[in-house]
């Protein structure tokens, strides 16, 4: 977010007990940063900002990593004429990028992979935005991953089968489930934010907490492979 | 003494994921690309995540292709990761024909974008996607020993080899409509497209099995 990097210490941490995939996004600028967060143990980077900022950016990374390394973030807010467009900056700096026509140039460009996110429906729990996910998975031939609004198994299984996504990227409906699990909100997380609400039990009255398992169960009960 | 593994830092491939597999099964290692310990090492890892031409590129620079070739063949214990298992081939398609190490015969290509049926495949896969015995070859003694057939391993990858000679293949693993080499097993030599790093419990156990098999414990 306005190009900070904070995170080398937390993805050292993860990769050293986690053996499975890791994506790293945020505050990535240049190709210095990515060998960076390779090196403290991520597999793979998702940019936006600069990419926007520097199209050519993409180029340039996926030639130095692969095009399997390089994720492009696309962070959509819809319009109030019906068109989406691509923000940076945490969805907070608009930039005049059309979502579907700026998909398909990231593909060109040699990304791997899309995460198209939702800033409208993102940690609401309204379910994800069909039209868009479908709109961009419809537009590349590389693998699409939505996220933003899911809020429980059902919506996870249906942006696959109807919005024709290749992956969903869930937070808050496995967050609120492992909050209420281990009942406590380690202090040392305080440096990071505010941390009150975490505290407070709160959830979003449309998220229906769950986890990973019963997320899984549900896309296979719908006749997808998933890996149990 | 202990045996030591080394990691070969090609200044690409993401090398702290396999050391922290590698290191969590036992293993002692180091990461380095000094010709000296990779003359020394009693095994060589060869990571992935990369691009072709640029991996063999700083390859070269290091001064590590010769070196790497006669470790492998005076039969040091070699482990290959993805673009680890690629680089050993003739030569690849990516980004324009692209020499490989030669160690094994044959080439590595680009999967198709459309099936038989005229379907789209998204490539690169980026899936867990299941590993099979090529043409009913056993996988007691290799690095696969205690793996269940079918298996769900982590791809990412938009090439795959195409070994000439069939015997070389450990496994099979279909995508789209391409059945495909995802990992081969010669004497010394084992590597593997997919991610043992990246694939969890069973992924661990392809490393220990490994560390055993080359007395590297």
């Amino acid at each position: 977010l306005y190009e900070r990097n904070s995170l080398s210490d937390i993805i050292s941490k993860t990769a050293k007990e986690i053996f499975i995939p890791l994506t790293v996004g945020g505050g990535i600028r240049n190709i210095r940063d990515i060998k960076n967060v390779l090196r403290a143990g991520a597999d793979k980077v998702a940019i936006n900002t600069a990419a926007i900022k520097n199209p050519k950016f993409i180029k340039d990374a996926s030639l130095t990593f692969g095009s399997s390394t390089i994720v492009v973030a696309i962070e959509a807010i819809k319009q109030s004429d019906g068109q989406y467009l691509a923000y940076t900056d945490n969805g907070r700096e608009e930039t005049g990028f059309e979502v579907v026509s700026w998909a398909r140039r990231v593909e060109e460009l040699g990304a791997g992979e899309i995460v198209i996110t939702s800033v409208d429906k993102e940690g609401t729990g309204e379910g994800f935005d069909l039209k868009l996910v479908k709109m961009v998975a419809e537009a590349v031939c590389i693998p699409v991953i939505a996220h933003g609004g899911c809020s429980g198994p059902k919506d996870a299984a249906m942006i696959i089968n109807e919005g024709w996504a290749d992956a969903v990227a869930v937070s808050s409906v496995l967050h609120y489930k492992l909050i209420s699990q281990i009942n406590k909100v380690d202090e040392n997380f305080e440096v990071e934010g505010n941390t009150s609400f975490m505290k407070s039990g709160m959830i979003y009255s449309k998220i229906k907490p769950c986890t990973i398992q019963e997320i899984k169960s549900e896309i296979k009960n719908t006749g997808i492979a998933v890996r149990f | 003494m202990s045996k030591k593994t080394v990691i070969i830092d090609y200044q690409l491939g993401n090398l702290f994921s396999v050391n922290q597999a590698l290191k969590k099964n036992g293993l002692e290692t180091i990461i380095s690309s000094d010709p000296k310990d990779i003359k020394n090492a009693d095994a060589l890892v060869l990571p992935g995540v990369g691009a072709f031409s640029d991996a063999m590129n700083n390859l070269k620079g290091l001064g590590l292709i010769d070196l790497l070739k006669h470790s492998i063949d005076k039969g040091t214990p070699f482990l290959g990761v993805c673009l680890g298992l690629q680089m050993l081939f003739d030569k690849s398609e990516e980004f324009g024909d692209c020499e490989g190490l030669g160690i094994i015969k044959g080439v590595v290509k680009k999967f198709p974008t459309v099936n038989n049926v005229n379907k789209r495949v998204k490539v690169p896969q980026i899936a867990w996607n299941s590993i099979h015995p090529s043409g009913g070859r056993s996988w007691k003694g290799t690095p696969l020993d205690g793996v269940k057939e079918g298996e769900d391993f982590y791809f990412v990858h938009s090439f795959y080899v195409e070994p000439q000679d069939v015997n070389t293949i450990l496994t099979k693993t279909t995508y789209g409509d391409t059945s495909y080499a995802s990992s081969i097993f010669i004497s010394n030599i084992f590597a593997c497209q997919f991610h043992p790093e990246k694939s969890s419990v069973e992924g661990l156990k392809v490393y220990k099995k490994w560390a055993e098999i080359n007395n590297l414990l």
